[in-house]
C-alpha cells in the first residue's frame, strides 16, 4: 500500500507545486494514443499528491482531460482505492491479509472501530484518525500488524492496540 | 437467395432475416417482442438488466438478445419455461429492491417495471432482502430524482450523455449500493443539467419525474381574487391526445382550450401568437445583424434547455445568441402590460400559466431577468402531462368535449407559429418573414423540405436579394454541442442557427405524455405525427406567414411601434450570462 508514503508527500509540497505536478502528468498522458484511458492513472497520481481526491482536483483532470465530471466522478467512487474525503493526521492501515487474519486482525479491527467510532474509510470527527484496510504489508513475522502513518506495529492484541491509539493522542495533546 | 439474408429458426419455425442484426432485432422483424428494460434503439447497448435473455440452442448460458448478433442457422427460444422462470427471478429481484407504492406513484399506470412485471406473471413477491434508501433530491427547478425508484437500466445516463451531451449523469459506487446521481453527487440545482427532461422520458419508472405544479395551480384556480391567463406551446396541442388513449398527431387544441376554460382559466390564449412575435423581433435582429454586419452567425434563444447549456458550455458565444425571449416569456410580458392596460386590470391581480410540452421552461420561468416591473411574468409552468392529469383529475371528458377558440387579441397566430414546434420550424418561420421584410417581396416557395425532418443536423441555403444565406438547424443538445463547435471553429460558415435543445423539437420535450404500452419512449413515428400535426396546421392556415397576422400588427401599431424598438426591447428581450456551476466541463466534450 502506497498510503503512508503519499501522507508524507501531503505535507511537504505545496499547491501550487502539486497542482503543476498533476498538470504535467496529465499533459505527458495526453501525448498517447487513447488519452481518455489514462484516467485511472491520473487519479492514481493525484491522490497520491493530495491523499485524497477533493473536488477541485477532479474537476482540474476534467477540464485538462476533457472528459466529463460525471464519469470522473463515476470511476473515482466504483473503485475502493480512491478516496474521496480527506486522510486523518494519522492513517492507520489494517493489514487484513491472510496471515494476519488468522492471527486476529479481525478482532484488532473491531476494536479499532469501538475505539474511533468509526468505520473502515471514514475519518474520526476530529480528523485525527483514518482507518483502511491494507492487503498483506509484507510483515507476516509480526503479524497481526497494523501501519500507522509509516510505522509498523505487530504482534498486536486488541489491548494493545488501544493502548497504542491512546500514545498518538497523547502526544497530540502536547 | 438475397446473399444479404441468412436463415434462423425462431421458436421451431424458420425465418429470413437480414445479417448484423442482433437478436432483438431480428425477432422484433419477426413478430416476437422480446422482453427488455436497459434497450432503447436510439441509445448504445448496455446489456445490463438480462431482462431480454433467449436461448440458443448450442450456447452455454442464456444470451442476452439486445447485444447478441444473429447468425446463419441459429436457432433461438424466445418463450421456454426456463426462460419465463428465469426473467421472472430477474424482473422479482428488480422488485424486491423497489419500493411497494405504486398506488400512490407519480408513474402509476405508466410503468415499465408494472407494465413487465405483469406481463411476466408476477403476482406476488418472492424475495424479501435488504432495501435501499436514499433522499430524493428536490432542489432541481425541472427535474425531481429520487433514487428509491431506480433500477440502474442506465437509460438516464446514456440518454444525458450520448443524444443530449450533458453529461450530468453517471452510475456511482458500485454493486447494491450504485446509485445514478450527477457528479459529486451534488443537487441538481448546482448541476450541468439543462432541465430538457429527457431523462424523464426514457425513464422506466418514477426515478427521475418533473417537478410538480398541479397541486399549486389547482390551488390558485380557485383564488377569486386573481384573473387567470393561460397560453400553452404548438407541440401541446400535438401530443396531450395521446396522454388519453389517442393515436399520436391528433391536433387537440380547441379540446385543450375548452378543458382550461373549464378548470377556471378566465383567459386562453395561444403561445402561437407570441410564436409569431418572436418571429418578428428575431428576424429584424437577423436583418439588423445581416445589414450591419455581426454578430453572426445568429443563433436562436427559444429552447430553454438550450439557453443554460449554452451558458455554461459556449459563454463565448453568447453575442451570437437572439436576445429576443421565448415566445413563453414574450407572452407572459405582455399579458402583465400590453393586455393588463388593454383590459383595466391590475398587472398583480394576473396569473399567468403556461402549459408547456418542456420541464426546463419551469427552470426558464423562475429566471430573475425576465421579471416584468419587478413580477413574475409566468408565474406557473406545467406540462404536457400534468396539464393531462390536471383535466382528468378535474373530471373533464377531454376526448368528447365541443371544442374552442383562444381569446384573443393574444390568441390569433400565422402558420408559421404552429410549426415552432418541431425541429427546423423557427428558422422556417423566420425565413418567411425575413425574406418579405428584406426584399419587400412575397416568398412563394414557403415550405423548406431541407429542414425538416429527424436528420440530426439539417443545413440549407436561401438566397435573398442576391446574398447566399447558409443555415443551420440541428435539434437535441448533442447535436447542438456538434454545431456550435464548427461555429467556433469558423463563425462566417453559417449565417442563422436554430437550436432546439430535445430530439424533434418541442414534439419531443421532456414534459410530453409518457409512452404508452404499444410504444417506445420518444418513438420516432410518434414523433413524425406529431410534427405532422403542426404542419397541417400550417398549411390549413390562411395566414402563414408572422408579419401578416393582424393581431401583431395591431400589437405593433398600438404598443409596442416596431421590431426591435426600445418598448420591444424592454418587454421582449433578455441578456445572458455565463454560468460555471461546478461539475462543468468545456470545452471539448466527448463520451468515454
Ligand atoms: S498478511 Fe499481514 S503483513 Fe502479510
Ligand atoms: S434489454 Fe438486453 S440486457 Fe437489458
Amino acid at each position: 500500500m502506497a498510503t503512508t508514503e503519499t501522507t508524507a508527500k501531503t505535507t511537504s509540497a505545496t499547491a501550487a507545486e502539486r497542482l503543476a505536478q498533476l498538470k504535467t502528468y496529465i499533459a505527458e498522458t495526453q501525448e498517447n494514443e487513447h488519452p481518455d484511458s489514462f484516467l485511472i492513472a491520473v487519479l492514481h497520481k493525484a491522490q497520491e499528491l493530495y491523499g485524497y481526491l477533493p473536488v477541485e482536483v477532479m474537476d482540474e483532470v476534467a477540464e485538462q482531460m476533457g472528459i466529463p465530471t460525471a464519469h470522473i466522478w463515476g470511476v473515482a467512487t466504483f473503485y475502493h482505492y480512491f478516496s474521496l474525503t480527506p486522510p486523518g493526521q494519522h492513517v492507520i492501515s489494517i493489514c487484513l491479509g491472510t496471515a494476519c487474519y488468522v492471527r486476529g486482525a479481525g478482532q484488532i479491527l473491531q476494536a479499532l472501530k469501538d475505539e474511533l467510532k468509526i468505520d473502515v474509510g471514514e475519518v474520526t470527527p476530529d480528523g485525527m484518525f483514518s482507518l483502511q484496510p491494507a492487503r498483506c504489508l509484507g510483515a507476516c513475522g509480526l503479524a497481526p500488524v497494523v501501519m500507522i502513518d509509516d510505522k509498523i506495529h505487530g504482534e498486536l492484541t486488541p489491548k494493545r492496540m488501544v493502548q497504542l491509539i491512546n500514545q498518538y493522542r497523547k502526544q497530540a495533546k502536547k | 437467395m438475397d446473399n444479404n439474408k441468412i436463415t434462423i429458426t425462431i421458436n421451431d419455425r424458420d425465418y429470413q432475416v437480414v445479417a448484423g442484426q442482433t437478436i432483438m432485432q431480428a425477432a422484433d422483424q419477426c413478430g416476437y417482442h422480446i422482453p427488455r428494460l436497459c434497450y432503447h434503439p436510439k441509445l448504445s447497448i448496455e446489456g445490463a438488466c438480462r431482462v431480454c435473455i433467449v436461448q440458443v440452442e448450442g450456447a452455454k448460458n442464456h444470451v442476452a438478445s439486445c447485444a447478441c448478433p444473429v447468425a446463419d442457422g441459429m436457432k433461438i427460444h424466445t418463450n421456454t419455461k426456463e426462460l419465463r422462470q428465469a426473467r421472472r427471478d430477474i424482473v422479482e429481484l428488480l422488485l424486491d429492491n423497489h419500493p411497494e407504492d405504486c398506488h400512490t406513484c407519480e408513474r402509476d399506470g405508466n410503468c415499465e417495471l408494472q407494465r413487465l412485471a405483469y406481463s411476466m406473471g408476477i403476482r406476488h413477491r418472492h424475495f424479501t432482502g435488504e432495501r435501499k434508501h436514499y433522499e430524493k433530491d428536490l432542489s432541481g427547478a425541472s427535474v425531481i430524482r429520487d433514487p428509491d425508484k431506480c433500477i440502474l437500466c442506465g437509460r438516464c445516463v446514456r440518454m444525458c450523455s450520448e443524444i443530449q451531451g450533458v453529461h450530468c449523469l453517471t452510475q456511482a459506487h458500485r454493486g447494491f449500493n450504485t446509485v445514478v446521481m450527477p457528479a459529486y453527487n451534488l443537487p441538481f440545482a448546482e448541476t450541468v443539467c439543462s432541465g430538457c427532461g429527457q431523462c424523464i422520458n426514457v425513464c422506466p419508472t418514477a426515478s427521475f419525474v418533473e417537478k410538480n405544479h398541479t397541486q399549486e395551480l389547482f390551488e390558485t384556480l380557485s383564488d377569486k381574487s386573481l384573473v387567470k391567463v393561460a397560453q400553452f406551446a404548438p407541440s401541446v396541442r400535438a401530443a396531450i391526445g395521446e396522454a388519453f388513449g389517442l393515436a399520436a398527431g391528433r391536433n387537440m387544441e380547441g379540446e385543450l382550450i375548452a378543458a382550461m376554460r373549464k378548470m377556471g382559466f378566465d383567459y386562453v390564449f395561444d403561445t402561437q401568437f407570441a410564436a409569431d412575435l418572436t418571429i418578428m423581433e428575431e428576424g429584424s435582429e437577423f436583418l439588423e445583424r445581416i445589414q450591419s454586419g455581426g454578430p453572426l452567425p445568429l443563433i436562436t434563444s427559444c429552447s430553454s434547455a438550450w439557453m443554460k447549456y449554452m451558458e455554461q458550455f459556449y459563454p463565448d458565444l453568447i453575442d451570437n445568441i437572439s436576445t429576443a425571449k421565448s415566445p413563453m416569456s414574450m407572452a407572459s410580458a405582455l399579458f402583465k402590460t400590453y393586455w393588463a392596460e388593454k383590459m383595466d386590470i391590475a398587472p398583480k391581480k394576473i396569473l399567468s400559466v403556461a402549459a408547456m410540452c418542456c420541464t426546463a421552461k419551469k427552470y426558464e420561468a423562475a429566471r430573475p431577468e425576465l421579471d416584468v416591473n419587478g413580477m413574475r411574468a409566468t408565474d406557473i409552468v406545467v406540462t404536457t402531462r400534468e396539464m393531462a392529469w390536471m383535466i382528468k383529475s378535474a373530471g373533464i371528458d377531454f376526448v368528447n368535449i365541443e371544442p374552442e377558440k383562444p381569446d384573443t387579441p393574444l390568441g390569433l397566430s400565422s402558420g408559421a407559429g404552429a410549426i415552432f414546434g418541431v425541429t427546423g420550424g423557427v428558422m422556417e418561420a423566420a425565413v418567411r418573414t425575413a425574406y418579405e421584410l428584406y426584399t419587400g417581396e412575397t416568398l412563394v416557395d414557403i415550405e423548406m423540405a431541407a429542414i425538416r425532418g429527424f436528420q440530426g443536423i439539417k443545413e440549407a441555403t436561401v438566397t435573398i436579394d442576391g446574398k447566399d444565406l447558409r443555415l443551420v438547424v440541428a435539434h437535441g443538445l448533442g447535436n447542438a454541442h456538434q454545431v456550435m463547435e464548427m461555429v467556433r471553429e469558423d463563425p462566417s460558415r453559417f449565417h442563422f442557427v436554430e437550436i432546439m435543445g430535445c430530439p424533434g423539437g418541442c414534439i419531443g420535450g421532456g414534459g410530453q405524455p409518457y409512452a404508452t404500452a404499444n410504444s417506445i419512449p420518444l418513438d420516432e413515428e410518434a414523433l413524425r405525427l406529431r410534427a405532422q400535426a403542426l404542419y397541417d396546421l400550417d398549411r390549413g392556415k390562411t395566414i402563414r406567414r408572422s408579419h401578416d397576422n393582424p393581431d401583431i400588427q395591431r400589437l405593433y401599431k398600438e404598443f409596442l411601434g416596431r421590431p426591435l424598438s426600445e418598448k420591444a426591447h424592454e418587454l421582449l428581450h433578455t441578456h445572458y450570462e455565463a454560468h460555471l456551476p461546478k461539475g462543468i466541463v468545456s470545452p471539448n466534450l466527448k463520451v468515454v
